[in-house]
């Protein structure tokens, strides 16, 4: 049972049926990194898709430029608590970076320029829901939201959505990333507020 | 899983932040650095939870301590450093978070850089190395808008007075009388003199507003520390985290 705090009142904001449970929304873009920004050069940049032991699929940024690009208007909800609807990004989608990979593997653990690592089930980065984006609120993705690119997957918290990604490692079974190991919740689906891990 | 914590002395370290000591029964323990969420409940059943990094040392009892900046427009720190009363009980999970920590194992040099109310879950990690008995050595580059807004400044002159930390402070819009130095961010000569060189790697916990750490956390690695031994924490830009 709650415990109740008189004269509490809080903020009480309009009911929102978009802002999952526990949230509070921020028109702020605030920055939560384990470490300093990145600052990875364009002619160093690239993105790889591997399955553990060899590459299946590499992009430099050229390469990478050229794929078709969509704009992506979704809501992000970070663990921290702020939500911020309406966020607006420019991208590939992870449809078209594993269009021709033939694979038999479930999930997936991005890696980032820096070391961090997130994993998350294969099918939630397929089928519209996962994009490499590189461009902000129509500009390009500053170095601390994780420019030149991060990944986007707006249907989990935000820490899966890695900063400068530098591809994935497919895998035939779940192993946690960064975060994951450090307390955080294995999957991550804000609506059931899987915050923790062992929640 | 929400424990019950209950509200056992409150104190005030300055004009608008407040230390909270709070029992909780169950409490497992935690490691310096970690967080907390507290969730406050309105008599009609809304409720709203925040995170506060924790400020007392590692311990194995049933009590810790968190230090809760007022925000002007926040919506859980003004009833926690306004309205909670010693007595009142609140809702507690925790403690959380595995990277931004440190235990006493670790041995190397610990260079600690706080901007403004940062400083909390730093504070943390040193009075755990004193309570522990580490020889870890720990240095403090502590950042903050002027005098009146240090947190723990008598706590931290005796450790310091003990050979716990050494302790150097920067002053961003107004200086103590007689300081030495203009007010100003952390610059590079800064790093150079009041922090620990990068040849002896030591890990760099960083923690503060998000310009604070993008900027400090850029000026030590420009003097050559790796980014893999520096570790930080960020709030949002108006620190509505809290």
């Amino acid at each position: 049972m709650a415990i109740i705090s008189r004269g509490f009142s809080g903020r009480r904001e309009a009911a929102n049926p978009n802002l999952p449970p526990g949230q509070y929304v921020t028109t702020d873009f605030p920055v939560l990194s384990a470490g300093p920004t990145e600052h990875v050069p364009l002619d160093q940049w690239e993105f790889v898709v591997d399955d553990g032991a060899s590459a299946l699929k590499r992009w430099d940024w050229k390469s990478f430029r050229d794929l078709p690009a969509e704009r992506v208007t979704a809501d992000i909800h970070c663990v921290t608590r702020w939500s911020k609807f309406g966020t607006s990004w420019e991208g590939v989608s992870l449809d078209t970076l594993l269009a021709d990979v033939k694979t038999d593997a479930r999930y997936a653990m991005a890696h980032s320029y820096g070391g961090y690592s997130t994993n998350l089930p294969l099918e939630d980065l397929k089928n519209n829901q996962a994009w490499v984006v590189f461009r902000f609120d129509g500009h390009d993705l500053a170095p601390e939201h994780g420019g030149p690119a991060r990944l986007l997957v707006p249907h989990l918290y935000f820490w899966k959505s890695a900063k400068w990604v530098r591809g994935m490692t497919l895998m035939p079974r779940d192993k946690p990333g960064f975060w994951e190991a450090n307390g955080y919740h294995i999957y991550g689906d804000p609506w059931r507020e899987q915050r923790y891990s062992g929640e | 899983m929400w424990r019950v914590g209950k509200a056992v002395a409150l104190y005030d370290e300055t004009a608008s932040a407040r230390t909270l000591t709070l029992e909780v029964p169950d409490w497992p323990g935690h490691v310096a650095g970690q967080h907390v969420d507290v969730r406050l409940t309105a008599p009609d059943g809304y409720s709203a939870a925040r995170s506060y990094s924790i400020a007392s040392a590692s311990n194995s009892d049933n009590r810790l301590e968190i230090t809760v900046e007022r925000l002007p427009n926040g919506e859980v720190s003004p009833y926690l450093t306004q309205e909670l009363s010693v007595g009142d009980r609140l809702e507690l999970r925790g403690p959380i978070g595995g990277w931004f920590v440190w235990r006493p194992e670790q041995i190397e040099p610990i260079q600690l850089v706080a901007g403004g109310s940062g400083i909390v879950p730093l504070m943390a990690m040193i009075r755990s190395r004193a309570s522990s008995g580490s020889g870890a050595p720990f240095r403090l580059l502590y950042s903050v808008r002027e005098p009146e807004l240090v947190l723990y400044r008598e706590e931290l002159r005796t450790l310091a007075d003990r050979g716990i930390v050494r302790v150097a402070y920067a002053y961003t819009r107004a200086v103590p009388q007689d300081w030495p130095l203009p007010p100003g961010r952390i610059n590079a000569d800064l790093i150079a003199n009041a922090t620990w060189p990068s040849t002896i790697s030591p890990t760099c916990y960083v923690c503060g507003p998000t310009s604070f750490v993008e900027n400090a956390s850029a000026l030590l690695t420009v003097s050559g520390h790796s980014a893999q031994r520096i570790r930080t924490e960020r709030f949002g830009p108006t620190g509505d985290r809290r």
